[in-house]
């Protein structure tokens, strides 16, 4: 599978992986209509199904407070002396011109059941990518999901407007700058 | 010549259903526009229960999502546990046992046994056939009270775990099932009698919400929806997970795409489930539940007298300092206590209680800064739900907690054809045809 | 006797009257609850297996769903409510004529339950005053009863003939002074009564 693609679309990849027995291919924005396109009608490949369009923000990947590398000694201090952090305090990983955002398309064949995951990334001060409402129409409400959750705008799409959210609200929630309880109610007491 | 006005005016008059009407069994908005009673143009509003599961699950460790898992789809909540269970377990590199495995394809079963009694009684009451409904909840409640007799819980079970499942089948589980399933037979037959070839029944439900393959699967949609229109495919036949390719079984199909195809598949499964659930029961094998995170099977007692023993390796070449606080020294000396002796899967509430072993291993699972980590990756792990495939897809970035947890909400893509599925139809259409969608808001907008 | 009469009247025998009658309507209204199921998530499933042969709601007095809130006396709020649906549920609290009441049904509804993030409504006794908090996640259906017991009890002994004090803005006064949060903040937003509706709106004013 993945070898087909690299045989027929070298100048959109720009990387591939197996892992745990899945497929990815990460690939330019630019080539993701014409390589979807290809992926669905191509007799050998035949992925009909876009099964599932999402998004990941990659902002704190690798950065959260478990993941951090573990000391090989002990801090000099007693436990009581060392602040402890209550908080995750984190410092921008990404900028706005590398790639914060991935958007990861799952593709499923009906005919031979196998699955291929692409991976587009985008940078937060750029976060376009093309509808894919022309070639699936189950991408229409994905597309609007991942607009409302994440702020990632596609061209294209005829109507990309909240679809979970409520219009007053303001920002995206699944971005990992937004706190997990930040409410914006519209009735009732703000906190 | 004078053009001639016609005598009335009319006008499309636009009909707000929902979000709380007596049809909407959840919570959704239908905006229809109406010429007479015959639907010219829908808009669906979504999103009334969005409850941010996926950034729940950012919050706390792998174990903590699992109560969220429950309340996606509250019908059938056994497959949300194990359908992300299988995305973790396969992140870590680990297998579940046999035992584990058949236990999860019985409970998956009656699980979908019980979605699919409280889809169709829920849409024959929406046409007037109450009894139905009546008698389909009475059978689910047989259901549940096996489901509870294993999990403790009639609803939110929390039953899957990371690596195993909560508690082992209890006594008697496999007779019981027996005689319950015979019950649900009996139920089903008389439902059939009293819908399958009802007058009222089959005018409302043929020919009415018709879709065909081609936009079926251009809106990606699976599951019962799919297979009523004639494409054979099911993610237990086509990926199988667990231990469905052991277990003979067949996948339904109906040829029109209506609702009524969409009842008769939905019938037709609940045999096929039935047939599964009474396969595997013969089949199960005796052996341990759950296994640790390297994969290795693990039996509890093994486990506890190591740890009474004290087979610790580097607990001597540690500088330990006590804290009163609980919560363990720095995390290097963690690494070195613990790398070992690591198991996945939460201790049984009994062992939490009862005895500090089963304490201090609940705690390394659960508490801030412990708990499993995968290695760095992601995965998709899809499985047969109630509605049609159920994806999770979860990313670990290598700490203890998901990075990103994402569901694939099977309802979702078939929700978003309903405005295709009800133009054309009259109003009272829209009832059954939004029946056997089963929209299920927790898993819709999660 | 005829000075009695003519004189003015004995309160404390009106008293008696107006409690009896109070008794007796108290008595007649906890046996005829006729119910608006706000069903909106897991809890609904519950409240399917309570209402339907197995549990019986029925032999309560309370089987009887009316899904328009103008022909209902008890909100059953069931399920989260989310931020989105918190104005759709406060319109339909306003359209249901005094007297009424509301059942929390679920930890969600209660007090948000574990879900503490920027969708949920944390309790929506911060949006509407509440009668009874059936606690639960989903609760069982033997609790469900019990907390329908409950508000019968509740129900009986509330005065049913004395006419309620309206304040200006048009929220009965009662409303506030019953037990939980009080709202804070009454309508505001897209909720607010129409402005045709602050007249007081007295349903036995015709007796």
């Amino acid at each position: 599978m993945l070898q087909t693609l690299v045989e027929r679309f070298p100048q959109f990849l720009l990387k591939t992986s197996a892992y745990r027995g899945q497929d990815t291919a990460v690939i330019k924005r630019e080539g993701l209509l014409e390589m979807a396109g290809r992926l669905r009608d191509d007799p050998g490949l035949q992925c009909d199904l876009l099964m599932d369009l999402t998004a990941v923000d990659y902002l704190k990947y690798g950065r959260s407070l478990g993941s951090a590398p573990t000391r090989s000694t002990p801090s000099p201090l007693p436990y009581y002396m060392k602040p402890k952090p209550t908080t995750e305090i984190w410092e921008r990983a990404v900028s706005n011109e590398t790639y914060r955002f991935d958007v990861v398309y799952h593709l499923f064949s009906s005919v031979y059941h196998h699955r291929i995951r692409l991976h587009v990334p985008v940078t937060a001060a750029d976060p376009v990518v093309d509808s894919l409402t022309s070639l699936w129409a189950g991408a229409n409400w994905f597309e609007r999901e991942v607009w409302d959750l994440f702020g990632i705008r596609f061209t294209g799409h005829p109507n990309l407007r909240r679809i979970l959210m409520y219009d007053e609200f303001q920002g995206h929630p699944l971005r990992k700058d937004y706190p997990v309880n930040k409410r914006q109610p519209l009735i009732g007491p703000t906190t | 010549m004078a053009v001639v006005q016609p005598a009335t005016q009319t006008t499309h008059m636009f009909l707000n259903i929902g979000p709380s009407h007596p049809a909407m069994h959840g919570i959704v908005q239908l905006i229809v526009e109406l010429d007479g009673e015959r639907v010219l143009g829908a808009d669906v509003e979504i999103g009334y229960l969005h409850r941010a599961f996926e950034k729940e699950c950012e919050v706390g460790p792998y174990n903590n999502a699992i109560p969220y898992t429950d309340r996606l789809n509250y019908v059938s909540p056994m497959i949300n546990n194990f359908g992300y269970c299988l995305a973790v377990e396969r992140l870590l590199g680990i297998e579940a046992t046999e035992r584990c495995q058949y236990i999860r394809v019985i409970m998956s079963e009656i699980s979908r046994i019980s979605d699919h009694l409280t889809c169709l009684g829920a849409s024959g009451m929406e046409l007037g056939a109450f009894t139905v409904f009546l008698y389909m909840i009475k059978a689910r409640e047989w259901l549940w009270e096996l489901i509870e007799a294993a999990a403790g819980a009639r609803l939110t079970v929390s039953y899957g775990r990371v690596g195993g499942v909560k508690a082992d089948l209890p006594d008697g589980f496999a007779d019981r099932t027996r005689r319950v399933l015979e019950d649900v037979r009996g139920v089903l037959l008389e439902c059939n009698t009293l819908l399958t070839r009802n007058r009222i029944f089959v005018d409302r439900m043929q020919g009415t919400g018709v879709i065909s393959k081609e936009r079926a699967l251009s809106y990606g949609i699976t599951g019962p929806f799919l297979r009523a229109t004639g494409v054979a495919l099911d993610v237990r036949k086509a990926t199988p997970y667990f231990v469905y390719d052991r277990i003979p079984f067949d996948v339904p199909t109906g040829q029109h795409g209506d609702n009524y195809d969409r009842y008769l598949v939905r019938m037709e499964e609940m045999e096929q489930s039935m047939r599964i659930i009474e396969q595997a029961l013969a089949q199960i094998p005796a052996g341990p539940l759950n296994v640790d995170q390297a994969g290795q099977v693990l039996p509890a007692d093994v486990m506890v007298d190591e740890a009474k023993l004290g087979h610790v390796a580097g607990f001597k070449q540690a500088q330990v300092r006590l804290d009163p606080t609980l919560q363990g020294s720095t995390r290097g000396f963690h690494e070195a206590i613990n790398a070992p002796e690591r198991r996945a899967v939460l201790p049984a509430k009994e062992d939490t209680y009862g005895n500090i072993e089963g304490l201090m291993h609940h705690f390394k699972l659960i508490m801030h800064g412990h708990g499993i980590r995968p290695p760095e990756g992601e995965y998709y792990s899809a499985v047969e739900g109630a509605n049609g495939e159920l994806g999770f897809y979860v990313i670990s970035d290598g700490s203890e907690r998901p990075y990103r947890v994402r569901v694939r909400p099977p309802c979702f893509t078939i929700m978003s054809a309903l405005p295709e599925l009800i133009v054309g139809d009259m109003v009272a259409d829209i009832v059954p045809t939004f029946g056997s969608v089963n929209m299920i808001g927790g898993e819709m907008d999660r | 006797m005829n000075a009695q009469m003519s004189g003015p009247p004995d309160t404390t025998k009106l008293n008696w009257m107006t409690t009896r009658l109070d008794a007796a309507l108290g008595w007649a209204r906890k046996f005829s609850i006729f119910q608006y199921p706000f069903v909106t998530a897991c809890c609904g499933m519950e409240y399917m297996a309570t209402a339907t042969s197995h549990y019986d709601m029925d032999r309560f007095g309370a089987g009887f769903p009316r899904f328009s809130p103008r022909q209902a006396d008890v909100l059953f709020v069931v399920g989260t409510i989310s931020h989105k649906m918190a104005p759709v549920l406060r319109r339909v609290y306003d359209q249901m004529t005094e007297p009424k009441w509301v059942v929390a049904f679920g930890v969600c509804t209660c007090t948000g339950g574990f879900y503490d993030n920027y969708a949920t409504v944390m309790g929506i006794d911060t949006i509407m005053p509440v009668d009874i908090y059936i606690p639960g996640c989903p609760p069982r259906p033997e609790n469900v009863l019990d907390g329908l017991i409950k508000l019968q009890e509740k129900i009986a002994t509330e005065p049913g003939t004395t006419p309620k004090a309206w304040s200006a803005t048009g929220v009965p006064e009662d409303a506030v002074r019953r037990p939980g949060r009080p709202p804070t903040e009454m309508p505001t937003g897209p909720s607010a009564r129409p402005p045709e509706l602050h007249a007081p709106h007295r349903p036995e004013s015709h007796l």
